[in-house]
């Protein structure tokens, strides 16, 4: 649907801007769902920045999935579920996202998914800092927020894309266990959209369109 | 054979290394006094130390207190005299009891890392122990006896 109405937008704007001379604009790629995109399908977009921006959209699908931004709350709770709902247990962040005495994340979470009991678990389970707010942020804000070294812990686009390839934490998202949810495609589907978009100039989608 | 300290005793125990460290502590060792609630880390009623610090023994597998030192509700004062357990006396806390090593368990945790707590402090650090009785005024009260204040 996506795309057929992109097609007829394209077609009416060729028509219009060129007497029906050019063909119309490629338009963006779509996914299965639960599936990424690989770099080369953005190929047919001509334009470097267009092209950078639709491969970021694309690589916000995870960044937005409820695997990903339960974790990245803009308060002291976490939240679990497709739904967002506040952490059941009541737990806390804590002064160093790693919870508070008595409560802390790793009181209760593993170093791997305890399958019998449905308590998620991978490596250091924490909290992302709180100035990295990813849950009701759209694909676009969380592009700016990447590259605002205030907002992403210093680090370089580099840096942040060792952190999505490798990091055990985010590896999680596509191993969640029980009957969670896992993020689309997986770590090393995102990691080479996150290189592309790096590569093709490391544009941001503007909030209305990719 | 897998090496752990519990209450200050080295043990060995031929465990699955994923055996939750509840049944270790229960079954294989004999401490009873650690409750089995929820199995899925909710109630806090199996709360343990893992040096020192709050864990629930019903997720822990075996394998994370490999070489390490665990303290149950019986090593927290083999005489009954922590603090805390003396003020659960004095104001008789528990009613029917079965979630009190866990609460005390978590209450020691905290005091352990901020001996001073305030009500929201106690009441944010021991939401993850339910009772069924609703003693938590009483439990809340009797932390900040122990705490002194």
């Amino acid at each position: 649907m996506q795309r057929a109405l992109w097609f007829a937008i394209s077609l009416v704007a060729g028509v219009a801007c060129s007497g029906g001379s050019h063909p119309p604009a490629q338009p963006p790629p779509q996914a299965a769902a639960g599936a990424l995109l690989a770099p080369a399908q953005f190929a047919g977009i001509a334009d470097r920045a267009r092209r950078s921006q639709a491969i970021f959209v694309e690589a916000g699908r995870v960044l937005t999935h409820a695997r990903c931004v339960n974790c990245h709350p803009s308060d002291d709770t976490p939240r679990q579920g497709d739904r967002h709902a506040p952490h059941d247990p009541p737990v806390l962040r804590g002064a160093d996202n790693r919870g508070i005495p008595a409560l802390g994340c790793t009181t209760c979470h593993q170093d791997r998914n305890a399958e019998l009991a449905r308590v998620p678990g991978a490596p250091d389970w924490h909290l992302a800092p709180r100035e990295m707010v990813w849950l009701g942020k759209s694909a676009a804000a969380i592009c700016t927020q990447l590259k605002d070294p205030a907002r992403n812990g210093q680090r370089t686009l580099a840096q942040i894309h060792d952190h999505l390839a490798h990091d055990p934490l985010v590896a999680w998202g596509w191993r969640p266990g029980a009957d969670r949810a896992p993020a689309p495609g997986s770590q090393a589907e995102l990691a080479a959209l996150f290189q592309a978009w790096i590569d093709t100039g490391a544009v941001c989608p503007s909030e209305d369109k990719p | 054979m897998i090496k752990l300290t519990v209450n200050g005793v080295a043990r060995e125990v031929d465990a699955d290394e994923d055996m939750p460290l509840l049944w270790v502590l229960r079954d294989l060792l004999g401490l009873t006094g650690t409750k089995y609630g929820c199995g899925e880390a909710l109630c806090g009623a199996c709360t343990v130390h893992l040096d020192g610090r709050a864990v629930r023994a019903c997720v822990t597998p075996i394998r994370r207190a490999a070489g390490h030192a665990v303290t149950t509700i019986e090593g927290l004062s083999p005489a009954g005299e922590h603090p805390l357990q003396r003020a659960w006396v004095e104001l008789g806390v528990p009613q029917c009891g079965f979630c009190q090593a866990g609460q005390i368990m978590s209450a020691a945790a905290l005091l352990a890392e901020n001996p001073r707590p305030s009500d929201a402090d106690i009441d944010h650090s021991l939401a993850g122990n339910l009772c069924r009785c609703g003693t938590y005024i009483r439990i809340r009260a009797a932390v900040r006896k122990a705490a002194g204040s």
